[in-house]
Order: C-alpha cells, then sequence, then structure tokens
C-alpha cells in the first residue's frame, strides 16, 4: 500500500511538472465552459418562453443543463484520457528508469496500480474544473443534488476503465504518441460500439451493445445507479489492468 | 516461510558465498547473450566484471537484479534465488544500469526520497539516508537541481548515490565510470574502495586499468562464455612466461628502412614476434616479445649496434591486464570463428 501511494504521488506530481497537467485541465475548463455557457443560455431563454406561454412548471435544471453537460464531460474525457496515460510506462521505458522500478523491492501490481491512481487523480481533477460551472447551477438555482453526484460516479468510473486501458497500451511501446493515439482510437472504437444496435435488436447486437462504455454511462446520467453498470466498469478496469500486469511480465521476457 | 529458512542454512554452510550464478544461460529470439555461466563471489569482495561490447556482462547483471529471468540456470544473491524470491534479493541490491534510471523532471533531493521510499527506507530515516548519500557522492552543490539540467558526470553520480541509499549488502554496477572525466574516475574509485568494506561489489566496465586499480577479482567474458576468473595478480603471472621489450632505433646517417630493422630484430635468437609502433623523425620503435622463458635485451642491444644503428631506448614491459584481455578474447574468437555468425547480433541483443 506504502508503494502503491508512492508511486501514485509521484505520478501525479509529475503531471504539474511537465505542462501536461495544466493543458489538460485547461482544455477541459475551457471546452466544459463553453458548452456550459450555450446551454445555461439556451435554458434560460427557454424558460422566459415558457413562461410567457403561461407554463406553470418551471424547467428542470437537472434535465435540460446538467445532464447533457456531464455526458459532453465523458466525450470531451475520451480526447483527453490519452493525454494523460501515454507517457505512463512509454516514458520509463524510454527514460530506462522502468529498469529502476522493475529492480526495486516492489511488486509489478503495485506499480501498475500506483501509476493508474495517480493519473487517475489527475482525472479527478480535470473534472474538478466543471465542479466550478455546475457549483454556479447551485447558487444561483435548485436543481437536485442527488443525479448530479450519480452522474459524477459515472463519469469517474469511465474515466477509470479508459485510463486503465491507457495504461496497457503505454506498456506496449517505447513512444508516447503511438501510445496515445492508440489508446484514443481504441476508446473511440468501445464508444462507437453503441451505433452497432440502432436499428439491430438480435442477440448478438445485444453484446456488442453491452460492451460500449456509453450505454453504462446512460444510466448513470440519468442518476439510476445499476448494479448491472457497476459490475460492466469494475470489470473492464480489472480486465485492462490486468492485461497491463501481463504486459508489463512480458517486458521481463522479451526486454 | 519454510523455504527461506532452508536457503539461509545452504548460505551459512556455504560460509562467506554473496553470490552464487550456477550455468546460467540467457538467449534472446536468436541469440545466445550468455551461455553457461558460473562463478561465485564472496561477502566483501570487489570483482571486475570484464569483456568487450555485446559479451553479455549487461544481461548477465540483469539476470542477478532480477530483471531479466534466466533461460536456464540459476542464479541467487545472500542465498536467495533471483527466480523463486526475487522481493528478497531485490532488498539486497542496488544496481545502477548503463544509463542511470533518472527521472529528469525531478530535483536531486526529491528523486532520492522516491528510490530511497522504495527501496523500503521508513519516512522517518529517509532524511538522513539522503544527507549521508549526498554526502558520500559529493552531491551538495546540486541537491535542489533539475535532475535533467546535470552534466553528465553528476547525473552519474546521482545514479550511484539511489544504488546505495538503502545500503545494500551487494552492488551491481554497469560501467560506473564510463563518461566521466578523470578526477571524478578518481573519486568514484575511491568511494568504491571505501563501500567494499562492508559491500560486495560487482562492477562491468570494458576499461582495464579500472579493474587493475579497485578490484580483487576479475572474471572475464566473451561472446556470453565465460573465459576467465581469477585475481589480477594470478591472471598476470600466469601469462607472463614471455618478455616484452620496447625497442627504439634510431639511423646514425640517413632514415633506416622499417623492414631491414624489423628482419634484424627477427633474427635474434628467442624472439617471438616484433611489431612496429611507430615511425617518426627517423626515429622507430618497436615491440618485440621474447619466447617463453627466454632474456632478449642485451642480444638486442647488440645486434641493433652492430648494424650500425643508434639505440636510443630499450625497456622491458609488463603484460599488462590489456595484454591478457586481447590474449584471452582473441583465443576465444579464433575457437568460435565457426560460430561468428551470431556475432554482429549479440551488440543488438544488448540494446
Amino acid at each position: 500500500m506504502k508503494n502503491i501511494l508512492l508511486i501514485c504521488f509521484k505520478e501525479f506530481k509529475s503531471y504539474f511538472v511537465s505542462p501536461i497537467g495544466y493543458a489538460v485541465m485547461a482544455l477541459f475548463g475551457l471546452i466544459f465552459g463553453f458548452g456550459f455557457y450555450t446551454a445555461t443560455r439556451d435554458m434560460v431563454q427557454m424558460s422566459f418562453r415558457a413562461q410567457m406561454m403561461g407554463q406553470q412548471q418551471p424547467l428542470s435544471v437537472n434535465d435540460m443543463v446538467i445532464r447533457p453537460l456531464l455526458g459532453f464531460a465523458g466525450t470531451i474525457a475520451l480526447f483527453l484520457i490519452p493525454m494523460i496515460t501515454m507517457r505512463l510506462i512509454a516514458e520509463e521505458k524510454r527514460n530506462g528508469t522502468i529498469e529502476l522500478l522493475l529492480t526495486s523491492p516492489v511488486k509489478d501490481i503495485e506499480i501498475i496500480l500506483g501509476k493508474w491512481l495517480g493519473a487517475l487523480l489527475l482525472y479527478l481533477c480535470v473534472l474538478g474544473m466543471s465542479v466550478l460551472n455546475i457549483a454556479m447551477l447551485f447558487l444561483w438555482g435548485k436543481p437536485d443534488l442527488k443525479p448530479v453526484l450519480v452522474a459524477y460516479l459515472g463519469l469517474i468510473l469511465q474515466g477509470g476503465c479508459l485510463l486503465a486501458l491507457g495504461i496497457f497500451v503505454s506498456t506496449t511501446t517505447k513512444n508516447q504518441i503511438v501510445a496515445g493515439g492508440v489508446t484514443f482510437f481504441v476508446s473511440l472504437l468501445l464508444w462507437l460500439l453503441s451505433w452497432f444496435t440502432a436499428f439491430d435488436a438480435t442477440g448478438f447486437s445485444q453484446v456488442i451493445n453491452y460492451l460500449s462504455i456509453v450505454t453504462h454511462m446512460e444510466n448513470f446520467s440519468k442518476g439510476v445507479i445499476d448494479s448491472k453498470d457497476l459490475v460492466f466498469y469494475f470489470s473492464m478496469i480489472y480486465f485492462w489492468l490486468f492485461l497491463t500486469s501481463r504486459s508489463m511480465e512480458s517486458l521481463r521476457w522479451r526486454a | 516461510m519454510r523455504q527461506d529458512d532452508t536457503c539461509h542454512v545452504r548460505s551459512d554452510q556455504e560460509h562467506n558465498i554473496m553470490i552464487k550464478v550456477e550455468g546460467l544461460t540467457k538467449r534472446y529470439a536468436r541469440t545466445v547473450a550468455v551461455d553457461n555461466i558460473s562463478f561465485e563471489v564472496d561477502k566483501g569482495q570487489i570483482v571486475g566484471f570484464l569483456g568487450p561490447n555485446g559479451a553479455g556482462k549487461t544481461t548477465t547483471m540483469r539476470v542477478l537484479t532480477c530483471f531479466l529471468p534466466p533461460t536456464s540456470g540459476t542464479a541467487s544473491v545472500d542465498g536467495f534465488d533471483v527466480l523463486e524470491h526475487p522481493m528478497e534479493v531485490k532488498k539486497r541490491i542496488g544496481y545502477l544500469p548503463e544509463t542511470p534510471p533518472l527521472y529528469p523532471e525531478m530535483e536531486v533531493h526529491e528523486y532520492l526520497h522516491f528510490t530511497g521510499r522504495l527501496k523500503g527506507i521508513s519516512s522517518a530515516d529517509i532524511s538522513k539516508k539522503i544527507d549521508e548519500v549526498v554526502g558520500r557522492c559529493a552531491l551538495g552543490d546540486v541537491r535542489t537541481r533539475l535532475i535533467g539540467k546535470l552534466s553528465k558526470g553528476y547525473r552519474q553520480r546521482v545514479g550511484l548515490a539511489q544504488a546505495i541509499i538503502h545500503n545494500p549488502d551487494v552492488l551491481i554496477l554497469d560501467e560506473p565510470t564510463s563518461g566521466l572525466d578523470p578526477k571524478q574516475i578518481i573519486e568514484i574509485r575511491e568511494l568504491l574502495k571505501h563501500l567494499s568494506s562492508d559491500h560486495t561489489i560487482i562492477l562491468s566496465t570494458h576499461i582495464l586499468s579500472e579493474v587493475e586499480q579497485s578490484c580483487e577479482r576479475v572474471i572475464i567474458i566473451s561472446q556470453g562464455k565465460l573465459v576467465a576468473i581469477d585475481s589480477v595478480a594470478n591472471l598476470t603471472n600466469r601469462l607472463r612466461g614471455s618478455e616484452s621489450v620496447a625497442v627504439e632505433v634510431e639511423a646514425a646517417a640517413g632514415s633506416p628502412n622499417p623492414g631491414d630493422v624489423q628482419q634484424r630484430l627477427e633474427q635474434v635468437s628467442g624472439v617471438s614476434r616484433v611489431v612496429l609502433k611507430d615511425s617518426r623523425d627517423g626515429r622507430l620503435s618497436f615491440e618485440v616479445e621474447s619466447l617463453q622463458g627466454r632474456h632478449i635485451r642485451s642480444e638486442l642491444a647488440r645486434s641493433v649496434v652492430n648494424s650500425g644503428w643508434n639505440l636510443s631506448e630499450l625497456r622491458a614491459v609488463g603484460l599488462s591486464l590489456e595484454d591478457i584481455f586481447l590474449q584471452l578474447t582473441s583465443t576465444e574468437k579464433t575457437q568460435a570463428a565457426p560460430a561468428a555468425g551470431a556475432a554482429p547480433d549479440n551488440e543488438g541483443a544488448k540494446k
């Protein structure tokens, strides 16, 4: 445990020594802020119009702003996560520091978990940028808190999956650019799997649909915690981290 | 747990053996990097690991540090096998790879803190250990500098500091003095001497004077095979049967023809080999080797003078470790000539 935290904080810190941590957070803040601006502007206009037409029921901030916005945050994360994970192992391999890690009295799994948690910590900071915007809605409106928290949980789990995938890809190459690119395309593919079933409800397409990471996000963004989705995300994270540990092991044999 | 105990008992029985390698072979996809090597290193010994580039030094060291698993054979440190108890082995080892494993974005003390903690130093002891190691490796001036901005010599020392910070029983150093200036090399040498009192040290190098200066024993490998393992003095004695003499000849009038001189020297009885080293301003330098057990200096002098040339220098040259090394590794090469096809790949396998 001590070793995991040690590596985790080292990774987290190194994000902020290079521009990458700041860049990822700034990009996310900018794009999310833009989305936030347009969504609230439309919401305000529409509620004016609704009031003029004599509608009594106020529009729901949750449905009109928060839910689409947090779904959008997941999409931005898809682009940013490869930037977070690409250096994790690839850079150690290029610097030769992997030799230090693998010859220190530390288990492979501690290295992997430490790195994954470090990346997750940065991802939390990135999501934290969106909290600034969402908090404004709470200051001047009365949205429902619980579905927002659930949606964030979903975002964190989904991010955890993609981060684990990214670490795995990062173990397979010395080149950060390759690691980032491959991670991006594989996550995009996992994303697009849900399209497969648009007009098709056979058993096979159901399976494909189940494997897409977005389908499981939908429930969370509605504020529903379904054990099926939790199981999916946790097994996804486990699967990619398991592959990572196998790949680390093979580094020794191939070296 | 029980297994650990039996291991300990065994290592105690074999008294002071710290590192034991038996029949170690490491094969990469197409090449054999290390071929059936066996050796032992006693506690507190400082051993030089010698060989040309691509001989398998780095591979052997990587097996000992649990970075690479052996293809066959065993290696153990302090009685613990590298495959069965890697954690125990890693705790006892400090390793400086060929390129020091540094994080350029960290400051020196930050890096030492991280590596120290990684090697199991408690948070209570860590700053004391850092101070100690900074002093030992003379890093005081660069404590708060970024590693990426340091010169090669300092980086090498930071790498060394990383290897000794947890005071390991065994130090494995892969070319610790490469890229250092002479003054720094001497400092590192002093440091190693200092450390050898309570550490077992294996250091690899292809600089032979390095080994002559600081090692008690030498292990020479070439093309993955063990060529010789002995103390420096023994190795020199073993191969010194013949005498080697440096001769410088000057022409009295006009310059002598190198071919003539060489021929004349070769005719002297007891001479086995004459090599022209240098010719400058009408001076010719030769290195002459005698046959086993023959003294040739007086004969040489007479022969030169009688031929009407001036003898400006005549000096006995001891057989240096360099010569021994060349002799050993080149005979190895001729023996292994049929298998020479694999040789070029060895370089690549090291990477």
